[in-house]
């Protein structure tokens, strides 16, 4: 444990946590949400705090900003913002530093704005509620902000609604908003985690811009290795409310002492570039060949015109052999998940054929397709919106195959070897999903679509949803399944590194269209067009010449 | 702008046409018919009877009758009431005033009420307050208003003297302060349900509100707290309200029928009761058509004010 520092801390520390305890409310899992944390964030550094869902790097975050939920006290430790103590602090006064000495940036753009008010309103209220300015300066500055930030015609971005921005967009405005009153300290909870992997570059680039021009002292939280050695000067490495390790992020990156970081750092996913050794299938007539697949979405009456027309998926093409397994990439719109839906006729196409082991299910009605059904499966991305909560495990995995006629003794039996299978012990059966982990829903998740013996799995953002090292063990689970089952698989995903992991063929999306596909030698190592080098470019911690994270050797 | 509201058009057309059918068909399928009350008059004969039958087109077929109601309807001619021969609009217009009255001053008292109580429930989260509001609206909700109603006559008017026990004003005394004294009671018991019901709708709206994003945004910016409840908690939770809004708002003309014969308050539900009462079809079919109406112009009404509020369906 770090000795006591009871000194007001030094003048280049911009911020000083020390020997900070946060409780939770009783009946929580734990007694604490973070327990004797102690770190710096040095003037004119960025410090990025890593840790996996649970780490309490978020309740640091908000016990700093003084925004704890009411339940959450902070029991003891300082929390220094430039020198002053924030804990005790009046609250008025806390609040007089928020937005002024202290900002933040949060990781939803979509839902951090007031739909109702316009950006500039919201840029104004910052300098507003802190009284500086006048309403013509103050319009001013925001223009100046949005300027400042990248944001393309401030004029008429400043009387925009959010709802006419992209995410990253939004970010911008976020970070303009934040940047108003030109703070000490910028703290970012996972700012980047719900952007395209293009935006995100983008963003993190303009924070580290903005952040060396300004000499602003920045804390970043995130739960991804490749975005710290992106931009980290010092990463604080945190589990489960504890700091398992600190330092610098040469350091942390190249040589990490503690176990728990090494396995962090060997969970992210690099891009390989290597390709996966094909499984030996007897049959090697494609199960399932899509030609000119076509869906358009339309929005509005056609009646009295103003209809607006979105190809979604636009004349795509592939072939998939047995026991392959084919991963669709692209960031969020270019068709990637219709693509998937009408693969699996949760959406009816408007063209173009899906022969599916020679049949073509493009035009078969919904009683005539349900047979085949059962050999065409789907893994959801949430797993906690997609089991039902109040059905058991058993009934969640048996209920299907029921019903497509298998005597229940059977379900069950197939059930509970399935559960031991995905590595869950038979007790889940009567349990209830509520009971179980994001990582362990998504195995029930998969057992629920094993339990059809599919020949087809398409799995949606599958893990998208999971702390790295979780990520890694599903991954390796769909690796395993197939190799045993010969079951073949389509994996859509917007991360470029998971879809480096288990795929044998890359198809990359743009505007529903598939840009290139080839092997994931050809599409990390040679990529042909210039969308796909685009995004290789844009992955985090990838880049030639960066502080690139290294493997940990056991 | 204009397909939505052709398109609204269009479905409200084909909503009063379904109405004004069935009301047509249950109407007539009563028993006693349109010519029961005539025939209590004793001074009545069989052929007196078929005479009037005759005159008043009764004795067509059902469909010829209903298609020559429609299309004067349609003309402006909702009828003449059977009871004294006025106009259906006449009589309808006699009444909407009571109606507007007591139902408008009940529903504003409601609304005031309400969204304060479901506001303050929300931000003081299982507070006593919350808890009292709670249990105080489930009790408003389930005890029946004719119940309130006498109790409070009991009350207020028996044993205190303070209030009067029913109408709208004293006869031969119009004065504003006699209509506000007749007011209080029947607009307040009114209230009672309306604001159980607001009140809860407002706490969940404004749960849903305050645990979005863009509160903490606001925190964050070092908004007060008055400030982050008022302008961006308060805003958003009133969105879905304004619907609900709109679904009250016909029973702001169409009247309590409960309410307004405890307190033998001359308005539109007293009407409609005495009109089922004395078999006055023409002026149940033109109180029906009337709700009919007001019903699907509260709702065009609600969708409206959204947009306007809403930039996103505004400019979306």
């Amino acid at each position: 444990m770090v000795p006591s520092i009871q000194a007001v801390a030094p003048h280049d520390v911009a911020l000083s946590v020390r020997d900070l305890t946060v409780n939770l409310p009783e009946g929580m899992e734990r007694a604490h949400a973070v327990e004797n944390i102690s770190f710096d964030l040095k003037r004119g550094q960025i410090l990025c705090v890593i840790g996996e869902s649970g780490s309490g790097k978020s309740v640091t975050a908000n016990a700093i900003m003084g925004l704890l939920p009411r339940v959450i006290h902070v029991s003891s430790g300082a929390i220094h913002l430039d020198g002053m103590n924030i804990i005790g602090m009046p609250s008025d006064k806390l609040r007089s530093l928020r937005g002024r000495v202290v900002s933040m940036i949060f990781q939803d753009p979509l839902s951090a704005l007031n739909p109702l008010m316009t950006v500039g309103a919201q840029i104004d209220e910052v300098m507003a509620a802190h009284g500086v300015g006048t309403p013509k300066s103050r319009r001013g500055r925001a223009i100046e902000l949005l300027t400042e930030v990248g944001l393309p015609d401030p004029e008429l971005m400043y009387h925009q609604y959010p709802f006419r921005l992209s995410g990253g967009q939004r970010q911008r405005v976020m970070i303009a908003m934040a940047l108003a009153l030109e703070p000490t300290i910028l703290i970012a909870d996972e700012p980047t985690t719900a952007l395209d992997v293009t935006t995100q570059a983008q963003i993190l680039e303009l924070i580290r811009e903005i952040q060396r021009r300004k000499g602003m002292s920045v804390m970043f939280i995130t739960h991804d290795f490749g975005v710290v050695a992106e931009i980290a000067d010092s990463v604080v490495v945190m589990e489960k409310g504890h700091i398992v390790e600190q330092g610098s992020a040469q350091q942390v990156l190249k040589s990490p002492g503690h176990p728990y970081t090494r396995r962090l750092i060997a969970a992210v996913p690099h891009l390989t570039g290597e390709d996966r050794v094909p499984l030996e299938t007897a049959n090697k007539a494609p199960i399932l060949k899509v030609e000119g697949l076509v869906k358009t979405y339309r929005s509005g009456s056609s009646l009295f015109g103003s209809q607006r027309v979105v190809p979604a998926v636009n004349e795509v093409s592939f072939d998939l052999a047995p026991g392959r397994t084919l991963g669709v990439v692209g960031e969020s719109g270019s068709g990637k998940s219709s693509l998937g839906r009408l693969l699996i006729k949760l959406l009816d196409s408007d063209g173009g054929g899906i022969l599916f082991e020679g049949r073509d299910i493009a035009k078969l009605s919904e009683a005539e397709f349900r047979p085949l059904r059962p050999r065409v499966q789907m893994i959801f991305q949430d797993p906690f919106a997609s089991l039902n909560p109040r059905s058991t495990i058993g009934r969640i995995l048996t209920v299907g195959p029921v019903a497509h006629g298998m005597p229940y003794a059977q379900a069950r039996e197939e059930a509970r070897a399935l559960l031991a299978h995905v590595g869950l012990d038979a007790g889940a059966f009567g349990r209830f999903p509520h009971e179980f982990s994001g990582g362990q829903r998504q195995r029930i998740g998969i057992a629920r679509a094993l339990m059809f013996k599919p020949k087809l799995l398409i799995a949606d953002e599958a893990v998208s949803a999971l702390d790295v090292s979780i990520q890694a063990q599903i991954l390796k689970l769909l690796d395993q399944i197939q190799r045993e089952t010969g079951v073949s698989m389509i994996f859509i995903t917007h991360d470029l590194r998971v879809a480096s992991q288990i795929c044998d063929e890359i198809a990359v999306m743009q505007k529903g269209r598939i840009v290139e596909s080839g092997p994931p030698s050809q599409i990390f190592l040679d990529p042909q067009s210039a969308y796909t080098r685009e995004l290789v470019a844009a992955i985090p911690g990838e880049q030639p010449g960066s502080t690139r994270p290294v493997a940990a050797n056991g | 702008m204009r397909g939505f509201l052709l398109n609204r058009l269009s479905q409200s057309l084909i909503l009063l046409l379904i109405v004004s059918v069935i009301g047509f068909v249950v109407l007539n399928l009563l028993p006693g018919g349109p010519l029961a009350q005539f025939g209590l008059d004793p001074g009545m004969t069989q052929d007196d009877l078929d005479r009037l039958k005759e005159q008043l087109g009764l004795n067509r077929p059902l469909l010829m009758q209903y298609l020559d109601w429609a299309w004067r309807l349609l003309q402006g001619d909702w009828g003449h009431s059977f009871r004294d021969g006025a106009p259906v609009l006449a009589v309808i217009g006699r009444h909407v005033f009571a109606t507007l009255l007591l139902m408008g001053t009940s529903t504003a008292i409601a609304i005031a009420i309400g969204t304060w109580i479901g506001i303050r429930g929300a931000t003081h989260r299982y507070s006593l307050f919350d808890h009292i509001a709670t249990v105080g609206a489930m009790v408003a909700l389930s005890i029946p208003t004719f119940w309130f109603g006498l109790v409070g006559i009991y009350i207020f008017s028996l044993r205190l003297g303070w209030l009067p026990a029913g109408n709208m004003y004293t006869i031969g005394d119009g004065s504003v302060l006699n209509y506000l004294h007749h007011l209080i009671l029947p607009s307040i018991v009114l209230s009672l349900v309306h604001v159980a019901i607001w009140s809860r709708y407002m706490r969940t709206a404004t749960l849903d509100a305050i645990s979005q994003d863009f509160v903490k945004t606001a925190r964050a910016k070092g908004l007060s707290e008055r400030r982050v409840i008022m302008k961006h908690v308060v805003g958003n939770a009133l969105l879905p309200m304004i619907t609900l809004a709109g679904v009250q708002l016909p029973s702001i003309l169409t009247g309590a029928l409960v309410t307004e014969t405890v307190f033998t308050w001359p308005g539109m539900g007293r009407l409609f009761l005495d009109s089922l009462g004395y078999s006055d079809y023409p002026v149940v079919m033109g109180l029906l058509m009337f709700s009919a109406i007001l019903v699907i112009l509260g709702n065009l009404i609600a969708d409206i004010a959204v947009a306007i509020v809403d930039p996103r369906i505004r400019l979306g």
